[in-house]
């Protein structure tokens, strides 16, 4: 049996077919085509999935499709303005290098707006705690730390 | 996964009622254990009912010399809300220490208690305040709550609709975060309630419990020296590839002294 499902992704109404058990995450990448957004492990650790839900950073590949009936989801794709210029910690990122093979880095971005949303002018320690969720295999997270630490501090600066 | 029936009742009578027209149903809070469960196939309900567009299960108030938390309140409105920070700011900084923030956006504190992981950390925190479940039927205190592992005295059809937590003195949790899971390996919660001191110990055994011998000894003398040479017995500690019994046993103590060393 096949639910219907809307809800607003990019600030773009979206609806569609799916089953009971389509996870977000799948609705986004394969119905949605919105291939930005990555899974990584599956299982709730990697973070590599992490979308906003209402404005909240969310493990899509840890919430139903049908779940989020209803509600707004930002994913990577939604973050850059739409002539191109970048979201300031997509900015930072490319800055401090917080990056290498990329396939963590959707992930690392959502996870890092949602810090810079709930912790202006964070420190090291706190972005260190609050990325325990988001797994990168390639950098050592040193410039995704710095970077994270710097969008924050633009940002509750009002210079982005 | 297999797949399911969805259902979204509108009130905790609705999803009872579910509950029982469905052998096997299971009630989904946050999400954040049931829907891995589901994944690897350790369960297949045929059906799932969502507790999440229930209105009056979710947020937090104060109710005389209790704070009133609803079941679907996610452990982040719990680390975030201004009531539990003045009030039992132990319990917020609990809450804030529960697996990731993506987790904790999602994950509710009814979740958390029915599922009565054996290291999680609300069952630390809800025996540790002496703190009373509410359910549709009754009222259980966390003393008489949580049974054995993953066990607790729910029954079925029975549904947690909110946490009553008696404002204590004074409390504060410990906790040997699992590097990778973030469970607790052990967690401690040392409260000064108005009806005594109470310890609470989770991650170390089946299933949260109290260590008496140390709620006695802070009682008599509420200092790090008063506990320091009690060990809990190894016997029915946990024991597996993270942490043998001996070990988690010494680290109940360094946690508890910790805890006592904050006051």
């Amino acid at each position: 049996m096949l639910i219907n499902v809307n809800m607003t992704i990019n600030g773009k109404a979206v609806s569609g077919q799916v089953e009971a058990r389509t996870l977000l995450v799948e609705f986004i990448r394969d119905h949605q085509r919105l291939t930005g957004t990555h899974v990584g492990c599956d299982t709730t650790q990697c973070g590599c999935c992490t979308v906003h839900v209402d404005g909240k950073a969310v493990k899509s590949c840890t919430m139903l499709a049908v779940q989020a009936t209803g509600k707004s989801v930002i994913t990577i794709e939604g973050l850059a303005q739409p002539d191109g210029t970048l979201h300031p910690v997509q900015e930072a990122f490319r800055e401090h290098h917080g990056l290498q093979c990329g396939f963590c880095t959707p992930g690392m971005v959502m996870m890092g707006v949602d810090i810079c949303r709930r912790h202006p002018n964070a420190d090291e320690h706190t972005v260190r705690h609050e990325l325990e969720g988001n797994i990168c295999r390639c950098t050592g997270y040193q410039g995704i730390v710095e970077a994270i630490m710097d969008a924050s501090a633009k940002m509750a600066g009002g210079k982005a | 996964m297999e797949n399911f029936a969805y259902h979204t009742p509108a009130s905790v009578a609705d999803a009872a009622k579910l509950l029982d027209a469905n052998e096997d149903a299971k009630l989904m809070s946050g999400g954040m254990t049931l829907l891995p469960t589901l994944k690897q196939r350790l369960a297949a309900p045929s059906d799932l009912i969502d507790l999440a567009k229930i209105p009056d299960i979710k947020g937090v108030c104060r109710d005389g010399d209790e704070l009133v938390i609803g079941a679907m309140t996610t452990h982040a409105e719990v680390h975030e809300n201004a009531l539990v920070r003045e009030l039992i700011p132990g319990l917020a900084s609990l809450a804030g220490q529960i697996g990731d923030p993506a987790v904790r956006h999602r994950g509710t504190i009814g979740g958390s208690c029915a599922n009565a992981d054996p290291a999680a950390d609300y069952p630390a925190g809800t025996l540790g305040h002496g703190a009373t479940f509410v359910t549709n039927k009754r009222k259980i205190a966390a003393d008489d709550f949580f049974l054995g592992l993953f066990e607790t005295a729910l029954e079925p059809g029975e549904i947690i609709v909110g946490v009553r937590f008696p404002i204590p003195v004074w409390s504060h949790y410990q906790k040997l975060r699992h590097p990778a899971s973030g469970y607790a390996v052990v967690g401690v919660l040392v409260a000064q309630t108005k009806s005594g001191v109470r310890v609470a110990v989770t991650g170390a055994g089946p299933s949260a419990f109290r260590a008496t011998a140390m709620e006695e000894a802070l009682t008599k003398d509420f200092s790090v020296k008063a506990i320091e040479s009690i060990k809990i017995d190894t016997a029915d500690l946990n024991n597996d590839i993270h942490a043998s019994a001996h070990y988690r046993a010494h680290v109940v103590t360094v946690l508890a002294k910790r805890a006592v060393a904050a006051r």
